[in-house]
């Protein structure tokens, strides 16, 4: 009994509980008023329902909570990846663009299955961009010392500004269909969207355990005089993040671009940074930095789209959706409250002590 | 001396709190009279302030009970407490100096005229409040104009305002205070221990305990040692109770200084020439040699934390050249001088020095990783091996070296960062008031650290305000006034004199 209890305890303190608690809850819900919710069917050799639905819709916030992790461990903040993910899904679908250049514009090309540029480097070009965008970011928080607010808060209102130079205005559709894959294209069943999601989440996970970014970042958010008195350079462990950041938007931008076939620059990506954020702070990082989990913010992104697709299933219309989001985000306050957490704390002790005095 | 009333004010009886890891305090006992000024002693993580927390309702006890005026009371907030007559007075005065005098004291509690602040009334009030401590000032005038002494008398003020006050606590009032000011405070006190309040004083200051205290409980490692009146225990018998081990360990200090001062080399490790930066220190040439200490001396603000930050690296010079081992210094920075193996303790332990939520293991390991860069990671069994070998070998008191280092007791807190440089295996390492507020049995075993080093041939330098530490440890002593350097004495021809005269002579 006092080893469930100890073990009760060490998962309550885990940054993972209260993430994959909510995520239950929700889950539940889903269980009890909308069971078709759990339906998993097979179409045309790959899995489709509304989890898998999750999962794909989810993917793009959850590269960008990655990154965004980073950037609230260091004690910052990044209000531009919205921006971030128009200007690189803009400039990937320009480069599709099989009109690109050419003065007669005709349906008949601007629709064709055919690209003006080899995909590889579209990809490319598009994951630089977004980088690039990062490494500005960084480079206005480290070297120009100007708070992470106000310096993303400058490329998130010139970003759109920027995507919309790039598209000329216009709302581009990709017809090009080897570009779809990324948003919509399955492998051995599960969304490709998924995979990337693995493959940075391991990448970075990799790069912040198993060197020692991952203290650097964390002793920068508690306390960045005592580290770079300690010899860390502060600024490029800040130039590193905000990069890093950059680099996980722009490929959520390369697969919503896809997922929607075309870029919207004033729409794709809109509000991420709020989500990106929320997902941060469910996943228990705390917004002055510091101790920071990848996974709980992941779970934080997953938790997110699994409320927005109950809230579909269950009817809500969408534009009510934002109240219903409200809602959620005032839950997750309470819930992470001091009180609150002082008040549970108190009873599972006291049912701890119960259990003692029992045995 | 106080008419002994010898009512009780407050009865504790077997007072135990844990935190997680560390059992604070262990079947604590103690009893404060009406009218009497209790002294309560201890060493860094002894227990102090978290009796005083459970008093003041910051904390709750596990077990135990707290009389209040004989009445068993459970003391569930601060106001709560003050609701009662317990007011605390903290180390760091929470005042707003922007504001008046008379808002700082009544601020909250404002009289009222229809609504509005009864601006007179409230002036007055703040006045006889004063008045009360012998205080006259103009109680309209923002409270940052005054000294900081004036500060304290006006929290102290404001803790008597708030409700009739019955227990008054003062948590280590005179760390900013010179003596005359400290000589003003004692007065207050005592006049308010005549008034029949319980004062319980909290110093490091073995001196003022016996000026002051009627009384005085010590406490150490959580569990309580005694309750002594204060005629009846000679200072000596204070200490040893305090650290609780012999004094002969004190002395074997100076044998060890002795052998090291052999040890001292000629070649030069560290060597400034006309190094200064304008508006923080006048050009100054400095010598570190291999085996050696050079204490500086000076008043807060002096230009010492100048000097280390200018040799450490943290500030760049804008005059003369710093060699190391011969080399003049091109790049300035923390990461550069700790790849020479320099090593710095900054003054500021909070801000400078401690990254609260880290472990201890990972506060240890900072600056070794610094230096090894970001790619190349300790192993966690090599992280661990670091951490406990120096966890030993400094004695850090710690449940286990994954804790957070911000639940270690000041001293300890200092202990860690001394570890973090050790580490590195330094040749240089610079000391800025290593043993600021750190209890006496800490604060030898680091004095002695640094003589050992010194006698493996590394050199030091060491900064304190304590002028009798400086003499102990250092070979060399460099004299600092109003940012310059204005005397060194070798070794053997300072004494307390002579640097007191050096820093305290007017200009010439």
């Amino acid at each position: 009994m006092k080893n469930n209890d100890a073990l009760f305890k060490r998962m309550r303190e885990s940054q993972l509980f209260w993430p994959l608690v909510a995520l239950a809850l929700i889950l539940l819900l889903d269980l009890i008023f909308a069971p078709g919710f759990f339906k998993i069917g097979i179409l045309d050799g790959h899995l489709y329902g509304n989890l898998i639905d999750v999962v794909n819709n989810a993917a793009p916030l959850m590269l960008v909570a990655i990154g965004m992790t980073l950037v609230i461990a260091t004690g910052g903040v990044d209000l531009s990846v919205g921006a971030v993910i128009a200007i690189s899904a803009a400039l990937g679908a320009v480069l599709i663009n099989p009109a690109l250049g050419n003065v007669l514009i005709e349906n008949k090309i601007l629709a064709a299955n055919t690209t003006n540029t080899p995909l590889p480097i579209v990809v490319l070009v598009n994951i630089v961009a977004g980088t690039l965008c990062g490494l500005w970011n960084g480079m206005l928080v480290s070297r120009g010392r100007i708070s992470p607010m106000v310096a993303t808060l400058i490329l998130m209102v010139a970003g759109r500004g920027i995507a919309q130079l790039i598209t000329n205005g216009q709302i581009m559709t990709v017809y090009y269909q080897p570009y779809w894959w990324f948003g919509n294209g399955f492998i051995l069943g599960l969304p490709v969207s998924i995979y990337i999601v693995a493959i940075i989440f391991i990448m970075a996970w990799l790069l912040v355990r198993k060197t020692a970014i991952g203290m650097f970042i964390e002793s920068v958010g508690i306390n960045s005089k005592a580290t770079y008195y300690s010899g860390i350079s502060e600024k490029n462990i800040k130039l590193f993040v905000y990069t890093f950041c950059g680099f996980c938007s722009a490929w959520a931008g390369l697969i919503l671009g896809s997922y929607i076939h075309g870029v919207d620059a004033n729409n794709i990506g809109l509000l991420y940074e709020l989500d990106a954020i929320l997902a941060v702070v469910i996943g228990g990082t705390l917004m002055s930095g510091g101790r920071f989990s990848l996974l709980a913010s992941v779970i934080g992104a997953l938790l997110i789209w699994t409320f927005t697709i109950t809230m579909y299933t269950f009817g809500v219309p969408a534009n009510a959706l934002l109240a219903g989001r409200a809602v959620l985000v005032l839950i997750v306050i309470i819930l992470y409250s001091d009180y609150t957490r002082r008040v549970i704390n108190k009873l599972s002790d006291q049912k701890g002590i119960k259990h003692g005095v029992s045995n | 001396m106080a008419e002994s009333n010898n009512k009780d004010m407050i009865v504790l009886e077997g007072i135990s709190k844990s935190f997680p890891g560390v059992q604070a305090l262990d079947d604590v006992a103690f009893t404060l009279k009406r009218g009497e000024i209790h002294c309560l002693m201890g060493g860094n993580g002894a227990g102090k302030s978290t009796l005083i927390k459970i008093i003041t309702g910051v904390e709750r006890q596990d077990t135990g009970t707290v009389l209040f005026d004989g009445q068993e009371v459970s003391i569930k907030s601060p106001q709560q407490a003050q609701m009662i007559g317990i007011s605390p007075v903290y180390q760091e005065v929470n005042l707003c100096t922007n504001l008046s005098v008379a808002e700082n004291i009544l601020i909250g509690r404002e009289p009222r005229k229809f609504g509005a602040i009864a601006w007179k009334a409230m002036n007055n009030r703040a006045s006889q409040q004063l008045q009360r401590l012998n205080i006259n000032i103009d109680v309209t005038e923002p409270l940052g104009v005054y000294s900081t002494a004036i500060q304290q008398m006006v929290a102290i003020a404001r803790a008597l305002e708030v409700a009739e006050t019955k227990v008054l606590i003062l948590d280590e009032p005179t760390s900013s205070l010179d003596v005359h000011e400290t000589e003003k405070l004692f007065e207050v006190m005592r006049k308010l221990r005549d008034e029949g309040i319980a004062i319980i004083f909290i110093t490091h200051f073995l001196d003022q305990v016996y000026e002051v205290s009627d009384r005085m409980t010590i406490l150490r490692n959580g569990k309580l040692v005694g309750t002594y009146d204060t005629e009846s225990l000679p200072m000596i018998d204070l200490v040893a109770k305090m650290i609780g081990r012999s004094l002969s360990d004190f002395s074997n200090m100076t044998q060890i200084k002795r052998a090291s001062k052999k040890n001292i080399k000629e070649d030069t490790l560290l060597q400034a020439e006309q190094l200064g930066r304008s508006k923080s220190i006048q050009p100054f040439d400095l010598e570190l040699h291999a085996g050696e200490v050079v204490g500086l001396a000076g008043l807060l603000g002096s230009g010492r934390t100048e000097i280390a930050n200018l040799l450490f690296g943290v500030d760049k010079p804008d005059n003369g050249t710093l060699r190391f081992k011969g080399e003049a210094i091109k790049k300035f920075s923390p990461n550069e001088s700790i790849a020479r193996g320099i090593g710095f303790c900054p003054e500021d332990r909070k801000a400078e020095g401690l990254v609260g939520e880290l472990t201890v293991r990972e506060n240890i390991i900072l600056a070794i990783q610094a230096n090894q860069g970001w790619f190349k990671f300790l192993s966690k069994q090599k992280q661990y091996e670091l951490a406990e070998r120096y966890i030993k070998l400094l004695d850090i008191k710690t449940s286990t070296a994954d804790q957070m280092v911000k639940n270690l007791s000041g001293g300890n807190q200092q202990k860690v960062i001394l570890a973090r440089w050790l580490a590195i295996n330094p040749q240089v390492l610079i000391l800025d008031e290593p043993t600021r507020g750190v209890d006496i049995g800490a604060k030898t075993e680091i004095q002695r650290l640094v003589l050992e080093l010194a006698e493996e041939g590394k050199s030091c330098v060491f900064i304190s305000s304590e002028l009798e530490e400086v003499l102990r440890t250092s070979h060399r002593i460099v004299v600092l006034r109003d940012r310059e350097k204005i005397n060194e004495f070798g070794s053997g021809e300072a004494d307390e004199q002579k640097i007191m005269e050096a820093i305290a002579a007017g200009d010439s």
